[in-house]
């Protein structure tokens, strides 16, 4: 008697979900307004890396209105324009989407550096729209000091690319 | 009939292609959310944010409360491997100011006299609402914080808000126990400050660094390296001299402020329920003409009356004999000129005693 093989199912709620969770807990959790040796915490944009991997795990619907959602949530937790993370967030989405056939399989450097250009875009659209809604434009310093620490989140996003690109033999 | 059993059944949509349509849908609402949003309390989306900040606070108190702990223990351990160090240097402040105090208190009372001779109404006392800041967005787009006090305790949108150091920021909305605070640093942040030793006016605007830049200054040499930057008080925003900052030329060299607030943690804040100038005088009194409070001056007792009336006298009485003295003068002075010197050398004679100074014209009483 052949002994039952324990499939592992990886749906939406593996791979969009809790990691959504995660990224809420975690931004609520670096916004403490604590010092520490004189130091504030890093603030990067979490979702950034979500919004890198995702599409070039899996096409989806749902990934995409999930995206919708934490951008809002940023926006509001940061007391931004409603909606402008949120379409940062998605153009970073539909690029990669568009240039997944060209992405999938490459080595991790190559995908460092789509990342890198995804997360300079999406700056670059949230820095002009500032500019244009506050007539006032941001500190270059300060926005290095944002780009830098969510640039280095990179690894994340690489991990979650390789632990669930393979999970459905539908999307490869 | 089923969807499946018509004539779409053998359709296949590529889910990329659902993907890509859900995005393009996603992005036009985003962008039609950007639109129609817009920031503070005309935003029409403000229940929504109050609604989210509300149970984002007491969640980040609860993510907080370790880092918290974590921050006490420290402190409580640097305390102790340096409280000889520090009691030395403790002390040695208090040796400096305890000079400072005892001018403070001089000048408070020759300060209160002037004002009451001067009949000159200052600000009243502000009330303050002590709040613990909950939650903290930094970056170059946001320089924000949840307090944990709100519309319940008497706090507006508006109110500015200090700490043991200086101004911190002032409040962009609230909830019945939740409060938004727009730090000075934010992009969005423009105070109305001035120069505490040439009184120069400027826009003190953040750009989301650490030092918010001084824009709009007047005059050359308004400002130097080390100058106290104030609140001016200009538009009735802000209290006048709450203190901001000293005044730093930054790497683009451009001026910017180095803040008093800097100094510590912005951990508990203090609110001041200050709204504009319209709560320290009555919108009447700004709108009555000048000099309109002489109408409702009372009239002179006999008893005032008759001072005033010896008063003008008296100086009446001191001026005639000023100007007779003074006449005097200058008439013997004329008839010493006047008479002819002998032309021998004579011996030196006694020198003479000069004539009295004549008093100042007004006389003395």
């Amino acid at each position: 008697m052949r002994r039952p093989v324990a499939v592992r199912v990886v749906g939406p709620v593996q791979w969009i979900v809790i990691p959504a969770l995660v990224t809420v807990a975690v931004t609520i959790l670096l916004a403490t307004p604590v010092e520490l040796f004189g130091l504030n915490l890093p603030e990067p944009v979490l979702p950034m890396v979500l919004a890198f991997s995702w599409p070039l795990i899996r096409p989806s619907i749902t990934a995409p209105l999930v995206l919708t959602g934490l951008g809002l949530l940023l926006d509001v937790l940061t007391y931004g324009p409603l909606g402008l993370w949120a379409l940062a967030l998605l153009g970073i989405y539909g690029v990669v989407l568009a240039s997944r056939s060209f992405l999938i399989g490459q080595d991790t450097a190559v995908l460092f550096v789509w990342y890198a250009a995804c997360c300079a875009l999406a700056f670059l659209l949230v820095y002009l729209v500032r500019m244009i809604i506050d007539h006032n434009a941001a500190s270059i310093l300060a926005l290095i000091g944002q780009v830098v620490p969510t640039l280095l989140l990179f690894p994340f996003a690489n991990h979650m690319i390789e632990r669930f690109e393979d999970g459905d033999v539908r999307f490869r | 009939m089923a969807f499946r059993d018509g004539p779409f059944e053998n359709i296949k949509v590529p889910l990329v292609w659902t993907a890509a349509v859900t995005v393009v849908v996603a992005a036009i609402g985003c962008i039609l959310l950007l639109i129609s949003d817009a920031r503070a309390q005309t935003s029409p989306y403000q229940p929504v944010r109050s609604g989210v900040e509300a149970v984002a606070g007491p969640v980040g108190g609860i993510f907080a409360a370790p880092v918290r702990w974590f921050g006490h223990a420290s402190d409580y351990v640097g305390g102790y491997f340096f409280a000889v160090s520090e009691n030395r240097r403790l002390k040695r402040e208090l040796a400096e100011l305890q000079p400072w105090r005892d001018q403070a208190i001089a000048l408070k009372n020759v300060n209160a006299r002037y004002e009451t001779m001067l009949g000159i109404r200052p600000e009243p006392p502000v009330a303050m609402q002590t709040a613990r800041s909950i939650l903290d967005t930094r970056g170059p787009f946001s320089r924000a914080r949840l307090l944990d006090t709100g519309s319940a305790n008497g706090v507006k949108v508006g109110n500015p808000v200090i700490n043991e150091h200086g101004l911190v920021g002032r409040i962009v909305g609230t909830s019945s126990g939740i409060s938004r605070m727009l730090l000075v640093t934010d992009v969005a942040s423009q105070i109305p400050v001035l120069v505490d030793r040439t009184d120069a006016r400027a826009i003190l605007k953040g750009d989301g660094s650490d030092n918010p830049r001084l824009e709009f200054m007047r005059g050359v040499g308004s400002v130097q390296v080390g100058d106290r930057i104030l609140s001016s008080g200009d538009g009735g925003g802000f209290p006048r001299g709450v203190p901001i900052g000293v005044a730093a030329r930054g790497i683009d060299g451009s001026w910017r402020v180095k803040l008093f607030s800097d100094r510590g943690a912005i951990d508990f804040v203090r609110v001041m329920l200050f709204e504009d100038f319209g709560q320290l005088i009555g919108r009447e009194d700004l709108n009555a003409p000048p000099l309109a409070a002489l109408g409702t001056l009372s009239e002179a007792t006999p008893e005032q009356a008759s001072a005033i009336t010896d008063s003008a006298a008296r100086r009446d009485a001191a001026r005639v004999q000023a100007e007779q003295r003074r006449a005097d003068t200058a008439a013997a002075t004329a008839a010493e000129a006047a008479r002819p010197r002998p032309t021998a050398p004579a011996p030196v004679p006694a020198p003479v005693p000069a004539p009295a100074a004549a008093p100042p014209p007004g006389g003395t009483e």
